[in-house]
């Protein structure tokens, strides 16, 4: 399974929901699919995207939040398992995109690939809705249920360790930072 | 415990004063009664974390809501802290309202909080992250504000340095 098929199978189902990702092929990817302005890239501060989600639906309890996450990432920050958690918004959703390896500066393996269990940890850390994918259709399936749904999940989905030849795009972090924070200031306007 | 209950009341009513409406918090000593006001409070979305540098991301997401946020921690919770700091705070001017207990100053008998306190202020130095200290009670709604007022305008951290002369009562 391809991350980048993940994203596009779900890119239609985004347009409502703020949408923070990890740096590397993720964002790469998300913005090669058509950049939105309710898109905030995090191009740095593994580990922190997840958070970021947390604080945005802690403060938006009426809007949906996706993060898509990365193993790399995630295993920087387990701890946010704990806190998300503990705040379980039931407006949050997290999607780890595991390819068991730290793609962006070599293809090192993560520990994903020597038998650490995402899920496991994120169920065990006491979210209440996990799930992992393997095929782009089950993945679109879990990414539409947790939209619609009413309960903090996190979706593991299992792809393959390639991605895009490069990862600096035209868009600044700076535009891409104010363009998302007016967004929001727009729906609050709504 | 001798924490300053009157200190920390003031500082968490000046925090109110300046719409702060989201904290995140990770326990010490000295910050124990600030976490258990806002625990207390309805108003305040309070956000226990595991590790401090969470709360750059958190009051990042609070900031691209229309929040105001604050962060509480201990100087190693600052320590904890720098990667976020540096590479999301600063690479994308997020503002933050960072209120650190200086452990490991002048009077610290604990010897493990030490080493910290001798480089707090030359690591916020170094990162360019402008601070103050409160370290009396008759100056803490008026930095606070401006703490703040200087984080938003230049849309990066500010810190305050809670000092032992405020918080502590012996």
């Amino acid at each position: 399974m391809l991350r980048v098929d993940c994203l596009r199978s779900v890119y239609s189902e985004l347009e409502e929901c703020l949408v923070v990702t990890i740096m590397g092929a993720v964002a790469t990817e998300l913005q090669s699919l058509g950049h939105r302005f309710n898109f905030f890239y995090l191009q740095h501060a593994m580990g922190l995207a997840s958070s970021t989600g947390l604080g945005l639906a802690l403060c938006l309890p009426d809007q949906k939040v996706i993060v898509f996450d990365g193993d790399g990432s995630l295993l920087m920050n387990l701890g946010c398992l704990t806190t998300m958690a503990r705040y379980r918004p039931s407006n949050l959703i997290h999607v780890v995109f595991d390819n068991e390896s730290l793609l962006s500066v070599g293809g090192f393996p993560t520990a994903t690939n020597t038998g650490t269990d995402l899920e496991g940890i994120a169920a065990a850390a006491g979210v209440p809705n996990v799930t992992t994918a393997r095929t782009v259709e089950s993945f679109k399936a879990a990414v539409i249920g947790a939209r619609d749904g009413n309960e903090l999940t996190t979706i593991v989905a299992k792809v393959e360790a390639t991605g895009p030849a490069a990862y600096v795009t035209g868009l600044s972090l700076i535009e891409n930072r104010f363009q998302f924070a007016r967004h929001i200031q727009s729906l609050k306007q709504r | 415990m001798p924490v300053s209950f009157t200190n920390s009341s003031l500082i968490y009513n000046t925090l109110k004063e300046c719409d702060i409406r989201l904290l995140s918090a990770l326990p010490e000593t000295w910050l124990v009664h600030l976490i258990r006001l806002a625990d207390e409070d309805p108003k305040m979305v309070l956000v226990r974390l595991a590790k401090e540098e969470e709360g750059v991301g958190i009051s990042a997401g609070a900031h691209f809501a229309g929040v105001k946020s604050a962060m509480l921690m201990q100087n190693h919770g600052f320590l904890a802290s720098i990667n976020g700091i540096v590479s999301f705070a600063h690479l994308y001017k997020i503002p933050l309202l960072m209120l650190i207990s200086y452990r490991g100053s002048f009077g610290e008998r604990d010897p493990w909080q030490t080493q910290g306190g001798n480089v707090t202020e030359p690591l916020l130095r170094a990162l360019g992250i402008p601070y103050s200290f409160l370290d009396a009670a008759e100056t803490v709604k008026k930095r606070t504000r401006q703490a703040q007022t200087l984080a938003e305008s230049s849309l990066q951290p500010v810190a305050l340095l809670l000092t032992r002369d405020l918080m502590w009562e012996e």
